[in-house]
């Protein structure tokens, strides 16, 4: 059967790059006309079921849901986000790894691999918009949130390595899907193949949304911002092709370049917030303030302290993914005997993503003073769409530019570049995701496998041709529907994580596990 | 004495010499050649969600291929010249393998060639000859 419906897809997909520009657009523009109407009528339930308040209040129950699931895992384990940090650390470092096992996946190649999947355009761009909308006390929020998601991450990772597969060719495959199905077994409790099931649709939904035409939308908006504005149907074509041929061309060269350069643009950009915060030195103390004060009283923001609060927890919740799933995916290839150790390893990544390179986005745009306040009275100025106004009514990624661009002219230049690279390399891990959900539902093949992959890549053209307001919306529900189904998964499997944790904390004391060299 | 010569192999045409170099003082004193060859690897590269996927079966494939192509020819010659041997493969840094190597097996000397790249070069990239007298345990030879 796909057989026959492959070769007619590609034909179809060939067909609409083919298509003379001038024709492209206005078809891309009725495409995107048709393709919007179709989802907002029927996705719309499911966006506001997701999104919607808890009744009379503005409270999205989704937030409440993550962060009640953060605080639950936090209290489980004993803040063991705090206690471990030095043993992640050793741990990340090799201090514990049979020298045996060289050639194998390291902590630090997992931890690596599972950042470049979640350190992206949510970084710098959510982060924009979590400031814009909920003030600098939103960045309270947001740190709080990334700290306790650690916890989170901790438990889906430890169970990613413990229920993962291991084919007889030496390949490893692993996730919430695995974890769901075997642990639910392993505890003769039902249900959870259904959960694993709905987790993987969420998963494709939300590789091809969130983990697609998000990042090729925004890429675009950035590229144009720069060079002035051309069609993005161009960006999505060439952003397409780079990303067919590693996915499917199996160009090793540019993912490995890109794996390479991304770490380096993430310590560059931390590396130019640093530079920027120092100097505005005498601003630091200002901005603190800014920050405490807006988390309690809001300073005037839309919604108050709630509406910071709903900001930072859920611009963080997108940032890091702890409790969606998707990084326990990437995490579960590591080469180790003691699953609780990539567990560890996995709650720097929260750490590093939220409270280092999200909260550097946030000081600066607050530091440089893009943000507009009342001179009388200290409160933000809010605009009638809820934003707070800017310097120059910038909002999103732009917002972050031009905070970065106040101080250093040329620095724009830079983060557009850093923005399409982060945005190509959260691209080929969540196509990743999206493939793994696919053969836990579809099988593996190489000819179903070429389908999603084809798939993948014609979406990456629309998300960079259109601005497809409810599909993104659509794809943003699937993400946190991703975590609906992981967190009850993970509530069910904690005492088995505790258990690890507890034999591999004894074992530790004990010297039974010890350094090697 | 029988002491063992670690011979840093890999197939190339300067180890080849270095390790005709160590034959020659192994068969003089009835040592044992320590034929070790390394495959470069770093638990601190970046590598993509389907390199980790891949990583435990290219790590078999590479293992065998390396025993295949590199050692049992070599080996084999060294087993047809009466020459006690031992073959090691291992992944990591070449200079500190080869260092380790030697500090495991009691050897007496490390033996390696070089492929003579220009200074500025070494500089740069680093030389494998560079950083082994740097760190090795046991006395090394050198052969240009």
């Amino acid at each position: 059967m796909y057989r026959n419906a492959f070769p007619a897809a590609l034909a179809a997909a060939g067909l609409a790059l083919m298509s003379a520009p001038a024709f492209a657009q206005e078809q891309v523009a009725s495409l995107d006309d048709k393709v919007n109407q179709i989802f907002a009528s029927s996705t719309g339930w499911f966006v506001s079921l997701i999104f919607s308040n808890f009744p009379g209040t503005n409270f999205p129950w989704i937030v409440a849901w993550l962060v009640v699931g953060a605080t639950v895992f936090t209290l489980y384990f004993g803040f063991i986000q705090f206690r471990a940090v030095g043993h992640s650390i050793a741990l990340v470092k090799g201090d514990y790894s049979d020298p045996n096992d060289a050639g194998e996946v390291s902590h630090f190649q997992a931890l690596a691999t599972a950042l470049s999947g979640t350190v992206g355009l949510g970084n710098i761009a959510g982060v924009a918009v979590a400031v814009g909308i909920g003030g600098p006390g939103a960045t309270f929020w947001m740190i709080l949130a990334g700290l306790m998601g650690m916890a989170s991450k901790f438990t889906e990772c430890t169970l990613g390595v413990k229920y993962r597969n291991e084919y007889p060719d030496g390949r490893v495959s692993g996730g919430p899907m695995y974890y769901l199905t075997k642990g639910f077994a392993e505890r003769g409790l039902p249900g959870g193949k259904i959960l694993a099931v709905l987790f993987s649709i969420f998963c494709i939904l939300g590789a091809l949304g969130g983990g697609n035409m998000f990042q090729a939308n925004q890429a675009h908006q950035q590229i144009s911002g720069i060079v002035g504005d051309y069609p993005g149907w161009i960006t999505g074509v060439i952003f397409a092709g780079v990303v067919f041929a590693v996915i499917v061309g199996g160009l090793k060269s540019i993912a490995k370049v890109t794996e390479k350069v991304v770490p380096f643009m993430g310590i560059v950009y931390v590396g130019t917030a640093l530079i920027i915060i120092v100097m505005n030195a005498d601003q630091i103390g200002w901005a603190f303030g800014q920050i405490f004060e807006g988390a309690f009283t809001g300073l005037g923001v839309a919604g108050g302290m709630v509406g910071a609060l709903i900001q930072g927890f859920k611009r963080a919740a997108f940032s890091n993914e702890a409790g969606v799933g998707s990084a326990a995916i990437a995490h579960s290839a590591v080469r180790t005997k003691e699953p609780i150790t990539e567990g560890f390893v996995s709650l720097l990544e929260p750490f590093i993503d939220t409270v280092v390179v999200c909260t550097m986005t946030a000081l600066v745009i607050i530091i440089t003073g893009q943000l507009m306040t009342d001179p009388e009275t200290g409160l933000y100025l809010v605009g009638d769409n809820g934003m707070i106004q800017t310097m120059d009514g910038s909002s999103g990624v732009s917002l972050t530019s031009a905070a970065f661009g106040s101080s250093i002219s040329w620095f724009p230049y830079i983060l557009a570049l850093a923005v399409v690279l982060f945005a190509f390399s959260t691209m080929i891990s969540w196509s990743y995701y999206g493939l793994k959900a696919w053969t836990y539902l579809f099988g593996e093949g190489e000819t179903k496998e070429l389908v999603f992959k084809i798939i993948f890549c014609i979406f990456v053209v629309i998300g960079a041709a259109a601005n497809l307001g409810p599909v993104i919306d659509f794809s943003d529900a699937a993400i946190f529907a991703m975590a609906v189904v992981n967190i009850i998964g993970l509530y069910f499997l904690m005492p088995i994580v505790k258990r690890e944790l507890n034999s591999y904390t004894s074992r530790l004391k004990s010297g039974e596990i010890k350094k090697f060299e | 004495m029988s002491g063992k010569f670690v011979v840093g192999y890999d197939g190339s045409v300067s180890a080849r010499r270095a390790l005709e170099f160590a034959v020659d003082r192994a068969r003089a004193q009835g040592g044992t050649i320590v034929l070790t060859h390394v495959l470069e690897w770093s638990p601190y590269s970046f590598l993509t969600p389907q390199e980790l996927e891949e990583r435990h079966a290219r790590r078999k494939d590479e293992m065998t291929r390396a025993e295949k192509a590199i050692m049992t020819t070599v080996k084999a010659e060294l087993d047809d010249a009466g020459l006690p041997n031992e073959v090691v493969i291992r992944y990591g840094n070449t200079a500190e393998i080869l260092g380790r190597v030697a500090k495991e097996h009691n050897a007496v000397q490390i033996v390696i060639g070089r492929d003579g790249q220009s200074a500025l070069g070494a500089r740069v990239f680093g030389s494998v000859a560079g950083a082994l007298v740097q760190t090795a345990p046991v006395p090394c030879t050198i052969v240009p």
